[in-house]
């Protein structure tokens, strides 16, 4: 296996509802990460994008976004239909091979631009599940309800979520969700999603995260301190729901720990908990003590959630709490689909 | 079994708002106010039309200077459309051909009426056919089509290196 | 052609002078549904609900056309009741136009009298505090049933029916 580090992070500016183009909120993040790892677009020698065109409303949007990299000369380039987080999986894989040293990954989604709901449900089983359109909320409620009534999630438990989640987003200026409320403030609130309250549910925003990732050889003159991939796996479990124990998730039950994830101490964990419960259900799941590992120290999810750049912005923000020194051994997590369905885990450290 | 059914009809009707983003507003305003208006990149100086995004997809940087093109341009290369499809709204055969506008240094598509299809050739000079006025929005679908001006056609290496 | 339901072109213009526009993208999808959904489907349109027998015994429903555990395909049909148990639930409070309810009502995996897999549908209640887990529940059929899973308009509480 090669050494692989991840040597820069960026995010463009979430907002809830922007006028530009993916393309045009793609440019100036794919600038600002090359000057911050200052290389050029010639030292990137493999690009991958994750967004989703049902999302954007735009059939093969993702072809137009390689208008946003300078594709001359022709760049070796892929898209996966999938957040971000699974685009560096292909890229870390192309690295592996030895068919790259150098790669970018990036993802962006432009939730204001319908109903994400609504839209997301096209990911669901064509045939008998997505002509009923349930809508992605209404089933994570379902989740949350199945964690519930098992007893391995309290509404309390969530309540601590979000609070926490707040406190932490005060400290982020890149989020849309704001106010400090403590857990009991958050209980008093009527039940939307029953029984999700609105707090439970993210704040969706249009946004894009970028990541540089390279090898040994160079990781050093693009940061002080990379944040080494020292483990990565992704699982899925079935589709159905039916089939599910919706109180847990097995997929990043296994992929933890196939990236090893409970090898050593974990001192941050940045998981994609879109809902307040699935940070419950994920570090039950994943093996992470939640009193002692510092959780999503970027507020997470919750309080921003750029479709399909959320689940990447993971893996910068756990990276960057390397980058910065307040961490030796970070976590990072990114899930799709319909209540924790797939799951991608990588364990970073910064030796 | 036998009856049993072998299809179904799933629908999906999505709903979303369309945003131009700010880099196409030039090129869409001049349609508007019948302009072909296009941008040129500051990296490698190339004019494009429709100045997508406003983005130089060969540098990834963003347009600068805004200059009018056309509206006579040359037909670059082209194809006779036979074949019918669903949602067709020309009579065929017809022609679709790219077209260099004088002045831009990326080809647009667009329509050739007016002649035979088999009159249609590289390098033939063309200019655009509007809809009346009142009819004008920020739209390319602003010009019905493209016609033969009867200049003389264009020498090929005037659009050899825009093919 | 104009895609059914396609809003009228009006433009508003955004703070930077981006030109905005609804738009709607429809996608008239027209699907081979195979064997084994294909006998579900049209079981339905009768208001009969079947299920396929996996390699464990379970009886999945709706039926899965390979085992989840060998993938070895499934042909044995097991019919279920339109009676079940609500295993777990949530609510929407603003049902979408494509919902076959237009009120606010419930979502449930329903496990059917016969089946071990339960199945997604909607189910109509007055109000979210006559929802339970555990509660039992009974399949509405759409007036003029297709082969489709909305033959199921959706399901009430059993007590309902009196």
């Amino acid at each position: 296996m090669r050494d692989v580090a991840i040597v820069a992070y960026i995010e463009g500016q979430n907002t809830s509802a922007t006028t530009l183009s993916p393309v045009e909120m793609i440019v100036p993040v794919v600038h600002e990460i090359l000057n911050r790892a200052n290389v050029q677009r010639s030292d990137i020698d493999f690009w991958c994008h994750g967004s989703c065109d049902y999302m954007t409303g735009q059939p093969f949007s993702f072809v137009s976004a390689v208008d946003a990299l300078g594709a001359w000369p022709p760049i070796m380039e892929s898209h996966v239909e999938m957040d971000g987080a699974w685009a560096l999986y292909e890229a870390w894989v192309k690295i592996q091979t030895g068919e790259a040293n150098t790669a970018l990954v990036f993802g962006n989604g432009k939730s204001s631009a319908g109903d994400m709901n609504r839209a997301l449900t096209l990911q669901l089983d064509p045939y008998v599940v997505a002509p009923l359109w349930p809508g992605f909320r209404s089933l994570e409620a379902m989740g949350a309800r199945a964690a519930i009534d098992a007893g391995t999630v309290t509404e309390r438990q969530m309540a601590d979520v979000v609070s926490r989640s707040l406190r932490d987003a005060a400290d982020n200026p890149n989020v849309l969700a704001y106010g400090y409320r403590d857990a009991d403030e958050l209980l008093d609130e009527p039940m939307t999603a029953n029984p999700l309250r609105a707090h439970d549910c993210p704040a969706m925003a249009d946004g894009v995260a970028a990541i540089i990732m390279t090898t040994a050889d160079r990781a050093l003159e693009m940061c002080d301190r990379p944040a080494w991939i020292r483990g990565i796996d992704h699982r899925i479990d079935f589709q159905n729901l039916g089939l599910r124990d919706l109180s847990r998730s097995n997929s990043a039950a296994l992929a933890s720990y196939h990236a090893g994830v409970t090898k050593d101490k974990v001192d941050v964990a940045e998981l994609h908990a879109t809902y307040s419960h699935h940070e419950i259900i994920l570090a039950q799941s994943m093996g992470i003590d939640r009193s002692t590992t510092r959780m999503m120290p970027s507020g997470g999810a919750l309080v921003a959630n750029p479709l399909m750049a959320a689940g990447l912005a993971r893996f910068g923000q756990a990276a960057r709490q390397i980058f910065k020194g307040n961490a030796d051994r970070a976590v990072a997590h990114a899930a799709q689909g319909a209540c924790l369905q797939q799951n991608i885990v990588a364990v970073l450290e910064g030796n | 079994m036998a009856d049993d059914i072998l299809r179904i009809r799933t629908p999906i009707g999505i709903d979303y708002t369309w945003s131009s983003g700010p880099g196409s507003v030039v090129y869409m305003r001049g349609l508007e106010n019948g302009k072909l208006i296009g941008r040129r990149c500051p990296a490698c100086e190339l004019v494009y039309f429709p100045p997508r995004n406003g983005i130089c997809p060969r540098c990834g940087v963003l347009l600068a200077a805004e200059v009018e093109v056309g509206p006579r341009g040359t037909i670059t290369t082209f194809c006779i459309v036979n074949v019918p499809f669903l949602g067709q709204t020309i009579k065929i055969p017809y022609v679709a051909a790219t077209i260099l506008l004088d002045g831009a240094d990326i080809g647009m598509q667009h329509l050739i009426q007016e002649c035979e299809a088999a009159d249609v050739r590289m390098g033939m000079r063309v200019e655009p056919v509007w809809k009346d006025k009142s009819e004008w929005t920020p739209s390319l679908e602003n010009i019905l089509y493209y016609k033969p001006t009867g200049e003389p056609d264009a020498d090929f290496d005037v659009y050899a290196r825009h093919l | 052609m104009a895609a059914p339901g396609t809003p009228p072109i009006i433009a508003t213009v955004g703070p930077d002078g981006s030109l905005m526009a609804p738009l709607r993208l429809f996608y008239p999808y027209d699907r081979t549904v195979g064997a084994v959904i294909g006998r579900f489907l049209t079981s339905l349109a009768a208001k009969k609900i079947e299920g396929t027998r996996g390699v464990d015994a379970s009886v999945h429903v709706p039926p899965l056309e390979f085992d989840p555990a060998t993938g070895v395909a499934l042909t044995e049909w097991v019919a279920v009741g339109d009676t079940g148990l609500v295993l777990t639930w949530s609510w929407q409070p603003e049902p979408f136009a494509d919902n076959t309810l237009q009120q606010p009502f419930a979502w449930a995996l329903i496990l059917l009298d016969g089946a071990d897999t339960p199945m997604l549908h909607a189910v109509r209640v007055a109000s979210v505090s006559e929802m339970s887990t555990g509660m039992r529940v009974r399949a509405v059929w759409a007036a003029e049933p297709t082969p489709s899973i909305t033959a199921i308009m959706c399901f009430e509480p059993e007590s309902a029916h009196g």
